[in-house]
């Protein structure tokens, strides 16, 4: 058997680029233009979907840390490590997107609206995530350090959303409530985005886990 | 089977309390440092925001609980690096003791030190900037406050001081886990300041208690977890 060919993986690469496409296709063609923001609206699908993929992955990381916990078994430690790295990915490409679309909207390129507020504050916990993981000697101690804060860190994470939300209370009036009101066509355009961005995830997940069982095989053949 | 006289899970933990403020008394190392820098960082806020009258008040919850922050990560790894450099982790690793007693004992040490950095700073505070600081409703909040960073600090700083970067990783790893209690505390205490109770800042209050609950249960759960070797 050839442990090079990944035929799922191609399949899933390929599902993803083609659901992508449909997304990109049903942003920019299907969906109405909205009334008040125009055209810079249709970022939401993107920024909307990519946030909630870097919740998701940080999400796998904190059950992948319980498991390693628990079991002790190397693979838990590699998803843990991959889904922090596509997830921080996609959690700079929703603050990225969130302050361009901010621009227009507001006038300026950052508001401390709450959720953009949270996902600057992940992306800071996960910065740090990937530096006590460089810092520490010994893979079994940096798996089992990273598990612990992987999991600490997402506890405090729904604590923060709510500070923040209370901090920053004067919420712009366009995203609070369903005050965008969001026509069938917008829904329907969103899910696809939240799928497609899904299944980019999953597809670059299983790349990085395979780039991860490769570089332990290579260390397993260098000693 | 031999079984050593048994403590209780109280006696253990306080014994390691004991243990820390008895160093620290021959030393005082911890604590003197974390005054001296939260002194300086009082002064450096001071020359940044020029705090006076007004501005002092506005400005006070923050710069309170930023100093505290500061000097506190301060503390956190000295007291864990101290922990490691005289081999005492060691000593307590072998003792039969419980890894949860270590952590309760340690973080109490921590939680006792900054209390005591607080106690100075803010009747300093109170009498350089004229903010009345000193009532028992900002105390209570600031002792609850510190419950929550004192834990985490302890879980982190444990995990910190085992990692070639050791004091410098500290603030990193700690900081954006501790946002919700900073933001929460400066929250109660600017509400108290500007005339509300507490009943008023109720909802912030809770958050603090759930924030303190919610880290000693984890990092009770997990501290067992970095100190295995």
């Amino acid at each position: 058997m050839n442990r090079y060919r990944d035929i799922p993986g191609l399949i899933l690469a390929l599902a993803s680029a083609a659901a992508i496409l449909t997304a990109l296709g049903m942003v920019f063609l299907y969906a109405p233009r909205e009334a008040t923001m125009g055209d810079v609206q249709r970022i939401f699908y993107f920024h909307v979907s990519s946030a909630w993929v870097g919740f998701f992955a940080f999400f796998v990381t904190f059950l992948a840390g319980i498991l390693y916990l628990i079991r002790g078994e190397r693979r838990w430690d590699i998803l843990a490590l991959s889904s922090v790295e596509v997830g921080l990915t996609f959690i700079t490409m929703a603050v990225i997107t969130g302050s361009l679309w901010a621009r227009p909207v507001w006038g300026t390129y950052w508001t401390w609206e709450p959720r953009l507020t949270i996902s600057a504050v992940q992306l800071l916990i996960y910065i740090a995530y990937g530096m006590l993981r460089r810092a520490v000697e010994g893979p079994e101690r940096q798996a089992r350090f990273a598990a612990v804060y992987g999991i600490v860190a997402f506890v405090t994470v729904p604590l923060s959303w709510f500070a923040i939300r209370w901090w920053r209370t004067i919420h712009p009036e366009i995203l609070s409530g369903g005050d965008m009101a969001l026509t069938p066509r917008m829904v329907q355009t969103l899910m696809v985005s939240l799928g497609a961005f899904t299944l980019l995830y999953a597809t670059l997940l299983r790349q990085r886990i395979r780039l991860e069982r490769f570089a332990d095989a290579l260390a397993l053949l260098k000693r | 089977m031999y079984t050593l006289p048994t403590m209780d899970f109280l006696d253990k933990t306080w014994a390691i309390v004991v243990k820390d403020v008895a160093a620290e008394w021959h030393t005082r190392e911890i604590v003197s440092a974390m005054l001296v820098f939260a002194v300086l960082s009082l002064l450096v806020f001071s020359f940044a925001l020029d705090l006076r009258g007004a501005t002092a008040r506005a400005a006070a919850p923050g710069v309170l609980w930023a100093t505290v922050a500061f000097a506190g990560t301060l503390g956190l790894s000295r007291s864990l690096v101290r922990e490691q450099q005289t081999g005492c982790i060691d000593g307590l690793l072998l003792a039969p003791v419980d890894r949860t007693a270590i952590f309760f004992g340690k973080a109490l040490g921590n939680f006792f030190f900054i209390v005591i950095v607080e106690a100075i700073l803010l009747p300093l505070f109170a009498g350089l900037f004229n903010v009345p600081l000193l009532r028992p409703e900002v105390l209570l909040v600031t002792l609850l406050g510190t419950v929550g960073y004192a834990a985490v600090g302890t879980l982190l700083a444990a995990m910190a001081v085992n990692t070639r970067a050791r004091e410098v990783l500290l603030p990193v790893l700690l900081l954006p886990l501790a946002f919700p209690v900073l933001i929460a505390a400066v929250q109660t205490i600017g509400a108290l300041l500007e005339g509300g109770t507490l009943a008023e800042a109720g909802g912030w209050l809770r958050l603090i208690v759930v924030y303190d609950l919610v880290i000693v249960a984890v990092a009770t759960l997990t501290f067992g977890y970095i100190l295995e070797e």
